[in-house]
C-alpha cells in the first residue's frame, strides 16, 4: 500500500539506480510518455520504476489546443502505456505542437477564442475517452502577447474543466515566467486560477534571455527552481492547499541527490501546509 | 479554413521561414519559439546520429542538420525516432561529397535507433526448430525479429561507424572493402556485429516470406562452399528471429 503523493522528481534514465533505492515518503516520479512508446530497455526500466514508486505520465506532444484532432496512433500508444504502468496521474498541456503532419517540438500559443475552446474541449474529450480516465492540463509559458483572445487563460481553463471534467496541472514556474514576460501580476493570476481542479503542481528553473528589453524569461528547465518561484509556490499552497508537487529538470541534469534536495524542500513545504490545514 | 487553423498554419510556417504578414512573428520574442523548435530537432538528430556527428564535428553537423530540419521537420512526436530520411539527405548533400561513406554511417546510426525502439517480441530459439522434422523445417517461414536490422555497404562503413561511436579516429590500416553488419537487440540494448553477405541474404529471403527450404536453396546456389546450417544457427543464437 502506497501513502499519499508528496513531492516527486522528473525521471531521467541515468538516475534509475538512485531512484530505485530512494525511500523518501510520498516520493513519486514523472516521465514523458513519448520516450517509452516503443519496446526495448527503456520501457523495461519504466516498468521497474513503476514497480517501486508511483509514476505519473506527463505528455508533451498530444497537441490538444489545436484545430486538428489528436493523432489516433499517439493516443493508442499512450493508452497502451497507461495500461502498462498504471500511472497515478496523466497530464498534458494547454498548447499545440503539431500541424499539417509536422511535429513542432515546443508548446505553442494560440488565441483563446470561443472557436478554440470548442476544439480544445473536443480534443480533451476524445483523449479522455480513449484513455479511459481524466487528463490534467498544464498552464503554458508565454513569451509574447497574442491578439484576439475571447477568454482569459484562467477562465478558459475553468470552462474547460467544467465542460470536460479534466483536472489541471498548475506550473508555478510557467505562471512566474508568463507574468514577467506579459507584464501581468502572478498573484492575481493565481487568485483567478480554478485551484479546486488542480491535481498536480510543477516547479522548474528558468533562464534569462538578455537579448530582449526587460530580459525575457525562458522556461528552460535547465537550472534549480528560482527563489521567487519557491515564494510563489508557498503562496499557491496557502491558496490551494497541499498538492502533489514535481521538480522538473530537463537540461544540465545534475546528480540525483541535487534534484532530491529540491524535492525534499518541496516536501517540507507540503508537510507544513498539511499541518496548517 | 477557420481562424484557429489559419493561425496555426501561419505560426508553423513562420517557425522555419520569414512570414512578415504574420504579426506574432515580428515580435522579438518569437525567436524563442524558433530557437526551441530548431534546438529540439537538432538535439534529436545529434543524439540519433552520434557516429555522423563524431565524423564531421558538432558545428558542421548542426548546420547541415538545420537545413534538413527546415525541409523535413519531424513527422512523429517520438523525437528519439527522428531522422528517418537524414541518411538520404546526407547522400545528396553536396558539401558532404568528400566523405562518400557518410550516408552509410548515417544509415547504420539509423538502424541502431530502429533496433533500440522496436516492439518487444519473444525471440525464436533453435530448440523450437529442432523439434520439427526435416519436411516441416523446410516449409517453415522464419520471421526476422522486429528489432533485427541488417546492413550492407560498398565501403568499410561498419568499421568507420564503430570507431566513430566510440569517439575514436579510424585506424590507418583500414582495409577498403565492402562490409556488412547485423544490428540486434539484447536485453541491455543494441549489439552491432560484423556479418557476411550470406547472413544478409538469408535474412532478406526470410523477410520476403521465403520458406527455410527456399532461402537455404538460394543461399546454397550463391555460396556453394558455405556452411549454411552453421550460419543459420548463429543467427538463431543471436536472437535474430521472432517466434511465429
Amino acid at each position: 500500500m502506497r501513502g499519499p503523493l508528496a513531492a516527486g522528481i522528473g525521471f531521467k534514465p541515468q538516475h534509475i539506480d538512485d531512484a530505485l533505492r530512494c525511500t523518501s515518503p510520498g516520493l513519486w516520479f514523472e516521465v514523458h510518455p513519448e520516450n517509452y512508446f516503443g519496446g526495448g530497455p527503456l520501457p523495461a526500466m519504466l516498468d521497474a520504476l513503476a514497480e517501486r514508486h508511483p509514476v505519473s505520465l506527463h505528455g508533451v506532444s498530444l497537441s490538444l489546443a489545436s484545430a486538428a484532432p489528436p493523432d489516433a496512433n499517439h493516443l493508442r500508444r499512450l493508452r497502451r502505456l497507461v495500461d502498462r504502468v498504471n500511472p497515478v496521474l496523466v497530464s498534458e498541456h494547454l498548447a499545440w505542437s503539431s500541424w499539417g503532419g509536422a511535429y513542432l517540438p515546443d508548446l505553442l500559443p494560440f488565441p483563446r477564442t470561443h472557436e478554440a475552446l470548442a476544439h480544445v474541449v473536443e480534443n480533451v474529450q476524445r483523449s479522455q475517452d480513449v484513455l479511459g480516465r481524466a487528463l490534467s492540463l498544464e498552464n503554458p509559458s508565454h513569451y509574447l502577447p497574442v491578439d484576439g483572445h475571447d477568454w482569459s487563460e484562467t477562465d478558459f481553463l475553468a470552462e474547460l474543466v467544467r465542460r470536460t471534467g479534466c483536472g489541471l496541472l498548475l506550473d508555478i514556474n510557467n505562471v512566474y515566467v508568463s507574468a514577467h514576460n506579459l507584464a501581468v501580476d502572478a498573484r492575481a493570476y493565481l487568485a483567478a486560477f480554478p485551484l479546486r481542479a488542480v491535481t498536480e503542481i510543477h516547479l522548474a528553473g528558468h533562464a534569462v534571455d538578455d537579448g530582449l528589453e526587460g530580459g525575457l524569461l525562458v522556461d528552460s528547465h535547465d537550472s534549480p527552481v528560482a527563489e521567487p518561484v519557491w515564494e510563489l509556490y508557498r503562496h499557491a499552497l496557502a491558496l490551494a492547499g497541499a498538492c502533489p508537487t514535481l521538480i522538473e529538470r530537463d537540461g544540465h541534469v545534475p546528480a540525483f541527490d541535487e534534484l532530491h534536495a529540491e524535492c525534499r524542500r518541496a516536501a517540507t513545504l507540503l508537510g507544513e501546509r498539511r499541518m496548517a490545514a | 479554413m477557420n481562424g484557429f487553423a489559419a493561425f496555426q498554419r501561419d505560426f508553423a510556417a513562420a517557425l522555419f521561414a520569414d512570414m512578415p504578414s504574420f504579426a506574432p512573428a515580428s515580435h522579438p520574442a518569437f525567436a524563442v519559439y524558433r530557437n526551441t523548435v530548431m534546438r529540439a530537432c537538432l538535439d534529436a538528430l545529434e543524439a540519433n546520429f552520434p557516429a555522423v556527428a563524431c565524423l564531421v564535428g558538432r558545428d558542421w553537423f548542426r548546420s547541415a542538420a538545420a537545413i534538413h530540419v527546415a525541409s523535413s521537420p519531424p513527422r512523429d512526436a517520438r523525437l528519439a525516432m527522428y531522422g528517418e530520411s537524414f541518411a538520404d539527405f546526407l547522400a545528396g548533400f553536396e558539401p558532404a561529397g568528400s566523405l562518400p561513406y557518410l550516408a552509410d554511417v548515417a544509415r547504420l546510426d539509423r538502424l541502431y535507433v530502429e533496433c533500440l525502439h522496436a516492439e518487444d517480441v519473444p525471440t525464436l530459439g533453435a530448440d523450437r526448430l529442432a523439434a520439427l522434422g526435416p519436411g516441416a523445417l523446410a516449409r517453415t517461414c522464419l520471421r526476422p525479429h522486429p528489432a533485427t536490422r541488417w546492413f550492407s555497404s560498398a565501403m568499410p562503413s561498419r568499421t568507420i561507424w564503430e570507431a566513430s561511436r566510440r569517439g575514436e579516429a579510424v585506424h590507418a590500416d583500414l582495409s577498403w572493402q565492402p562490409e556488412q553488419a547485423l544490428v540486434l537487440r539484447t536485453p541491455h540494448g543494441v549489439h552491432v556485429q560484423p556479418a557476411g553477405p550470406l547472413e544478409i541474404d538469408l535474412l532478406e529471403a526470410c523477410a520476403a516470406g521465403a520458406t527455410l527450404g527456399e532461402a537455404t536453396l538460394a543461399a546454397a546456389t550463391t555460396y556453394p562452399d558455405a556452411r549454411i546450417d552453421l550460419t543459420l544457427s548463429g543467427l538463431l543464437r543471436s536472437g535474430a528471429f521472432a517466434t511465429p
